[in-house]
């Protein structure tokens, strides 16, 4: 109903440019927004994306070039602006204050108050009709949100971008951190949005998630809109693929390597269980191969990988690595017996970020650089920057600080660190989150040579055609049990989440 | 891509005393302490306007020095457990335990043959109440911060139960003659600092046991699923810091020829502000022995300053208080300019 014949355009960008000391960030971004749309904006890391973002919620103030909204060339001299104007963001780094109710937060900064007292049902209510709006009115409004998962935190930010009157909701990868089922749910919120005339400005390296939910595509290539406003019904992601990363790529998985039927079995896990995480999970790698660990969050998924590296301690069942039984519960004979894992939270389970490359691609392997306690950090970073030579990491400065990395190789320096032990059994939760599309290609390149060197893998990952993409071979999770077990051709996605139905009903 | 397999080191590890070490040492703690040098040198100039000779002469640079041993020690084991992440308040009342029980009559009779035996029981003490701590904030998860906060009450009243509140004189005249000796001039308590510094630097910066300390301080978890063993090491950390407490115990009888369960009451918090002041992260990940040398330094001159002018001791608390928050605001600010430096 809002969307009329000739939409017009709500918000125009046009050679928008902006740099930060010598780097130059936007080199010139045109497109345009409609009322009720989703406009996804897509590009790898490096591409503009936040800095665009930024500008247009008004952090940051473009060099040149004009923003019109509504048809009038605007200023947005700050956040506040932006919200007054009716742009709200929801960053990736939700805003929302734990320790307060989901009302406090809604209305965090301009309360519904009489001199200083808060009317507290007023602001209930209002709280609430906002919530109901996005289809959560059962969330209580005193509810605190720190009691809340990542997606209903989401939500919350959202109804606070709601209490003002928009007209353009940013969204920064609000995906990142939620599984499928919860991705559905936020698309049903944007869904809500759109046909109240609201449009969405979507941020994501998931290409799938584009088909389903975007209208229109901006790519952003090196600061530039390399194009803005493709339909996406008529834009092949080949196409996505090929405008961001400015290559021709035929296919997003490496192809499977043939598995040597003599390739000795590396690990072995036998009727494990953990509580009431999981039970009864018995599976074989063989090196060579890898096995992928598809289901929903709380599945117990991730918790198989934590008990098989001995982060968990196991109630029951036997994990044995290359004919060695491991101890229960120990990381450190994981490790010593050649076992790594990297964490589903790469920032906070996996690296220090503060401290130089060389000592995270390291951290399990100093002490065999080590002359008896003496440290010897020329051959680490020797092997470091060997390492990110092998791994196309540039520029190789194994004493460059972790921080300022992406995604993408950050995950590279999991890796690495992995290869500088020399793993034979390689654990991967969650490979490629926060990762983009370009790196995500050559870290499924990467997995995929380790395999055919004789590695066996075990791959864990919410994106459940990561899973069957990337390996050989699928257990299918629901519940903490092993519902299934298909080759990855043999599946797709659609057949595993009938596989979890099933199994989380029998 | 490379073979993964066990690397062996193909060169020489680095010297110790090499240049190139030398150099690292400059960039690592002075270098990156350079706020904190130029302030200790306005301090000296402060000292040499106001007081004149009689603080310029090395009679009182000493004198400095050795105000500025006992506190550096128990400072030293602090970064330690500070660079890790963790917290030592219990090292203050810990000190005065350690010399209690070092100069308990019992102890004092039995040294008399082999005066070092005071010592050994000193930091014996030490290990000992540190393991406790240790052991229940590693294996027990009690946060340091409370474990070692009901450590500073107990250990306090445990020094008074055995000393039942009475200054204990020293008698023991070798450990008298030992600490009364002055090689080149220099107290054998300045001696101990100054050697204390330099191992703690080398076990720091350049030992497995300093990377793992600075690993789990940037970040335990990654530490553990990297096969780091955390726990224990953690246990290692606060038994060093109490072993440094009970060597800071016995510099501290060794001038006051006394074990009293009054000594080194609030040292915690003067080594706390010391090795916060050099930069050591209070959230952990990143320590400096210079950096914990020159915060004592500074603090033992600012006390000698004023001495030496007769001015009051309150009056010195609240430049104390203004020096400890200068010197964090300008911290952060370099670490600002720093960090978005680096940022591409």
């Amino acid at each position: 109903m809002l969307k009329d014949e000739h939409p017009q355009s709500l918000l125009e960008v046009s050679g928008l440019t902006k740099h930060f000391g010598g780097a130059q960030a936007l080199r010139g971004v045109d497109f345009d927004v409609r009322a009720g749309e989703v406009h996804c904006v897509l590009g790898q890391n490096g591409a503009g994306k936040s800095t665009l973002i930024k500008t247009l919620s008004g952090a940051h103030q473009p060099d040149s070039g004009e923003i019109a909204w509504q048809g009038n060339v605007v200023t947005i001299a700050n956040p506040v602006a932006a919200i007054q104007l009716g742009i709200a963001t929801m960053y990736q780094e939700l805003d929302v204050v734990d320790g307060l109710s989901i009302a406090e937060n809604i209305f965090l900064g301009h309360e519904h108050a009489t001199a200083g007292l808060v009317r507290g049902r007023e602001t209930k209510n209002a709280a609430r009709a906002l919530m109901t709006r996005l289809g959560h009115g059962d969330l209580s409004p005193s509810r605190e949100v720190g009691t809340l998962s990542p997606a209903n935190k989401q939500i919350v930010s959202m109804a606070r971008a709601l209490s003002h009157d928009i007209k353009l909701m940013i969204m920064d990868e609000p995906s990142a951190v939620l599984d499928s089922q919860e991705v559905n749910n936020l698309f049903r919120v944007v869904k809500e949005l759109t046909s109240q005339g609201i449009a969405v400005i979507y941020i994501s390296h998931r290409l799938e998630e584009i088909e389903r939910i975007g209208d229109r595509i901006t790519v952003l290539k090196d600061g530039r809109s390399e194009a803005a406003g493709l339909a996406v019904k008529s834009t092949p992601t080949r196409e996505l693929i090929a405008l961001m990363t400015g290559t021709d790529i035929d296919h997003v998985f490496p192809p499977r390597v043939p598995l040597d039927p003599a390739a000795p079995v590396l690990l072995e896990v036998d009727s494990l269980a953990a509580g009431s995480r999981f039970r009864d999970v018995s599976f074989s790698v063989r090196a060579g191969e890898i096995v992928g660990l598809a289901g929903l969050v709380g599945s117990g998924r991730s918790e198989i990988l934590e008990t098989i590296y001995g982060e968990r301690t196991a109630t029951a069942g036997t994990v044995t690595l290359a004919g060695f039984k491991l101890k229960a519960g120990s990381v450190t004979t994981a490790v010593n017996h050649d076992m790594g894992l990297s964490p589903e939270e790469r920032k906070t389970q996996g690296l220090m970020l503060e401290e130089p490359i060389y000592r995270n691609a390291t951290l399990s392997t100093f002490t065999r650089f080590a002359r008896g306690a003496l440290l010897n950090e020329r051959a680490e970073r020797e092997a470091t920057s060997e390492q990110m030579r092998a791994l196309e990491l540039r520029p190789a400065e194994p004493n460059r600080i972790t921080r300022t990395l992406s995604g993408g190789n950050q995950q590279k320096i999991m890796l690495a660190r992995w290869l500088i032990h020399g793993t034979k059994v390689l654990l991967l939760d969650e490979p490629t989150r926060g990762v983009d599309v370009g790196a995500r290609m050559e870290i499924y390149g990467l997995i995929r040579r380790l395999a055919a060197e004789g590695t066996a893998i075990v791959v864990v990952s919410s994106e459940i055609d990561e899973v069957i993409g990337l390996a050989d071979r699928v257990l299918v999770i629901a519940d903490g049990n092993v519902v299934a077990e298909r080759n990855a051709t043999e599946i797709d996605e659609h057949g595993v989440l009938d596989l979890v139905m099933k199994g989380s009903a029998a | 891509m490379s073979e993964p397999t066990t690397i062996t080191p193909a060169h020489e590890p680095v010297a110790a005393g090499n240049p190139n070490a030398a150099r690292r040492f400059f960039s690592s703690a002075a270098g990156r302490n350079i706020g904190l040098v130029i302030a200790l040198l306005v301090l000296i100039v402060v000292g040499a306007v106001t007081a004149g000779e009689d603080f310029l002469s090395l009679k009182n640079m000493l004198v400095i020095l050795r105000l500025a041993s006992v506190i550096g020690v128990v400072a030293i084991g602090v970064t330690f457990v500070i660079t890790a992440g963790g917290i030592d308040l219990s090292v203050g009342s810990l000190l005065g335990l350690c010399s209690v029980v070092a100069s308990v009559t019992a102890v004092q009779t039995a040294a008399s043959g082999f005066w070092p035996l005071m010592i050994i029981v000193a930091v014996a003490v030490g290990l000992a109440v540190g393991f406790i701590n240790g052991w229940i904030i590693a294996y027990g998860k009690v946060v340091a911060f409370m474990a070692t906060l009901a450590m500073l009450v107990a250990a306090r009243g445990a020094a008074e139960l055995i000393s039942q509140r009475k200054t204990l004189i020293v008698t023991n005249d070798g450990f008298k003659d030992f600490f009364r000796t002055e090689p080149l001039g220099i107290s054998i308590v300045v001696w101990i600092f100054a050697i204390a510094a330099v191992a703690a630097w080398f076990l720091l910066n350049r030992t497995t046991f300093g990377r793992r300390t600075v690993a789990i301080g940037g970040n335990a978890t990654a530490a553990r699923l990297a096969g780091v063993k955390v726990k224990r090491h953690t246990l290692y950390l606060y038994m060093l810091s109490g072993a440094a407490a009970g060597v800071a115990g016995i510099m501290l009888m060794s001038r006051t020829t006394a074990g009293t369960s009054t000594h080194g009451q609030l040292y915690e918090l003067d080594a706390i502000a010391a090795v916060v002041v050099g930069g050591t992260l209070l959230i952990g990940g990143r320590g400096t022995i210079g950096g914990t040398v020159l915060g004592v330094l500074l603090f033992s001159t600012l006390t000698n300053v004023f001495t030496q002018n007769n001015l009051s001791t309150s009056v010195q608390l609240v430049a104390k208080g203004v020096i400890i928050v200068v010197a964090v605001l300008l911290q952060q600010r370099f670490a600002n300019r720093e960090g978005s430096a680096t940022t591409t």
